[in-house]
């Protein structure tokens, strides 16, 4: 259950509390996030939608452990990462994150199977193994007859579900989709959304996911803006099958 | 686990129009290091090879080369009785020597340089065994007839066998041609040491040095701990494969200071070309790096991705100019010996050490351009980097 009051449980997910961003530009200092709460619980598929620069990757980057923030926590499962190392924090995000970025950001002189490979190289997995994990994963989102194209050979919206597949092939605790289909055109953003839907539904992935795009975000369990740097819920959590 | 150093081969190779400036102002630079060093090599090798371990010369006490001494007749004598002195048919196996300085034209300029004219004994070849009559013969005690070193002979105008030669007063012969083994007597013309003084018009029954032929080079000791403490003399005695390295110090180290120099100005050139590379590597694939930061490789494996790439660079920059200078080993050149005030032949020598030294300038070159680079990638905000997409 998603919550953006600051009264989740302590068995959620995903717990922030009291949350702020602010940066300094040109003298003048920008409160990006202010005092915002949320729970997530696992399996849960959020949307964040707000108008550009309301905050929403920041809010991704600091669940991501990508940026950190001026006041508040970030807790997940157990580990409050807002005051890790460098070092540690980038344990943690090979660990428990799996990102999903508009530009895909696939290397493009690695194959579509080195690309998805490249978390498992930060896993004390062999080499049979992650090839095994990372068949399954390009299957999956299914890619598995192309794992030896390069980027420049896929369409975008295969490079998003490689992409896709690099994300969740080391079975993260939780996504960070950032804009996931704001680079495709409307039958490819249809088909990594219905991909994204299934990992939540058939394997119970947790999902937060960015968008501008009202109907990519009615796929999500629930839709949460941001306004003036806190959550607001824009509308009752509902089921996917619903909108599916 | 690092970041795969596929990603590294498969980078350079997108970006070899970036890399190849690298690699060529590199490899320029290590072609330059190794083909100075190797100059100085050759010098020394030449002059060391001129020197045998069972062999001592004899010069005056103080002077430190041949020019600068003399010995007598009488002290040659008593040298003969030392201990430690090999014996030949014809007696002790010394060789008494004179040294002069005779302009011969260059037949490369047509212009003349110093050659080294000895003066030796008759018996020099048995002394100096790494050296053979390659044509002609020896020439005859007494008489103005020249043996000439087969680099001698080829460098400098009328210094063929049957040609006749004028210098210091004399008309000479050339009856002959010998191969020193690449040594320094490769470049030198030998005569009689007594018709030398007699052209010369110096003292009779003086010469400058004395080069005795030992029973072996562990009777050196003996023989020189005889002869510096002997009342008679007032000698100083060298291993004659010692004197010509001292020989080769001050010519060796200034070709390695200059070449050097050369070398430390081209690579600072090359560094720039280096983190210009990396720099713009870095900056071209900011998304990269800071993807795969997102994914969970630190900072470390960053700097180590892209100092594998930076060394990748200077490997391939280092190897080219080791290829590209390894045709100059052996090739002959000349220069001034300021020991001797004469010009010498020698060979460049490239070493295998030579060639490992130049490998790790080219890696040192790679390290101090890639290091920077790969320190700004890795230690960028991961979402500063991802925003600026």
């Amino acid at each position: 259950m998603v919550r953006v009051d600051g009264n989740g449980t302590s068995q959620s997910l995903i717990q922030v509390r009291n949350l702020g961003k602010t940066y300094r530009r040109g003298g003048e200092d920008i409160h990006v996030l202010q005092e915002l709460n949320l729970d997530v619980d696992k399996g849960d598929f959020v949307a964040f939608m707000g108008p550009s620069g309301s905050g929403k990757t920041t809010l991704l980057n600091l669940l991501g452990g990508l940026d950190v923030p001026t006041r508040g926590t970030v807790t997940v499962a157990g580990d409050e990462i807002t005051h890790m190392s460098a070092g540690k924090l980038t344990a943690w995000r090979a660990r428990h994150v799996g990102f999903i970025f508009q530009m895909y950001n696939l290397i493009p002189v690695l194959t579509a199977f080195q690309n998805v490979e490249l978390p498992l190289l930060l896993t004390s997995l062999s080499k049979a193994e992650r090839r095994k994990h990372v068949e399954t994963a390009l299957a999956v989102v299914g890619l598995g007859e192309r794992m030896n194209h390069y980027p420049r050979q896929l369409s975008g919206g295969q490079e998003q579900r490689v992409a896709i597949a690099r994300a969740i092939v080391a079975d993260p605790t939780f996504l960070l989709c950032d804009e996931p289909t704001g680079d495709l055109d409307r039958k490819s953003a249809d088909e990594i959304m219905e991909l994204i839907t299934r990992l939540v539904r058939e394997y119970g992935k947790t999902v937060l996911m960015v968008t501008h795009d009202p109907v990519v975000a009615r796929r999500a369990d629930i839709t949460l803006h941001l306004e003036k740097g806190v959550l607001v819920e824009a509308r009752e959590p509902h089921s996917i099958a619903a909108e599916v | 686990m690092a970041i795969p150093v596929i990603y590294n081969l498969r980078s350079v190779k997108a970006r070899w129009t970036s890399a190849v400036v690298a690699v060529l102002g590199i490899a320029g630079t290590v072609g330059v290091f190794v083909a100075m060093l190797s100059l100085a090599r050759g010098f020394r090798a030449t002059l060391v090879s001129s020197g045998s371990a069972d062999n001592a010369i004899v010069m005056r006490g103080g002077a430190t080369t041949e020019m600068m001494s003399f010995i007598t007749v009488e002290s040659v004598k008593i040298l003969q009785d030392a201990p430690g002195v090999a014996h030949g048919d014809s007696g002790p196996l010394i060789t008494s020597e004179a040294v002069a300085v005779a302009p011969f034209p260059l037949k490369s300029t047509g212009t003349d340089a110093n050659v080294q004219v000895r003066g030796v004994s008759a018996n020099v070849l048995t002394i100096r065994k790494n050296v053979k009559l390659i044509q002609g013969r020896m020439f005859q005690p007494g008489l103005t007839e020249l043996v000439v070193g087969k680099n001698a002979s080829s460098s400098y105008a009328g210094l063929t066998v049957g040609n006749t030669v004028d210098f210091g007063g004399g008309h000479w012969h050339v009856v002959g041609v010998f191969d020193a083994g690449g040594s320094a007597f490769d470049s030198e013309v030998w005569c009689d040491a007594r018709v030398l003084d007699d052209v010369y018009k110096r003292p009779p029954n003086l010469f400058q040095s004395a080069t005795v032929h030992l029973d072996s080079a562990n009777s050196y000791q003996q023989f020189k701990d005889n002869v510096t403490s002997d009342p008679r003399l007032n000698v100083d005695v060298s291993r004659e494969v010692d004197y010509y390295a001292k020989q080769s110090t001050a010519m060796t180290r200034l070709i390695t200071i200059l070449g050097g120099l050369v070398a430390f100005v081209m690579g600072i050139g090359a560094v720039f070309g280096a983190l210009n590379t990396m720099y713009s590597a870095v900056a071209e694939r900011g998304r990269e790096i800071a993807t795969m930061r997102a994914l969970g490789f630190g900072g470390p494996s960053v700097v180590v991705s892209f100092l594998i790439e930076a060394f990748l660079i200077s490997f391939i920059g280092g190897a080219l100019g080791c290829l590209a200078v390894l045709p100059l080993n052996g090739l002959t050149t000349g220069a001034m010996n300021w020991q001797t005030f004469s010009h010498l032949a020698f060979a460049f020598r490239i070493t295998p050490g030579l060639l490992i030294g130049g490998m790790i300038f080219s890696l040192i070159m790679g390290f101090v351009g890639g290091l920077p680079p790969a320190m700004r990638a890795a230690w960028r905000p991961v979402a500063v980097a991802l925003r600026e997409l």
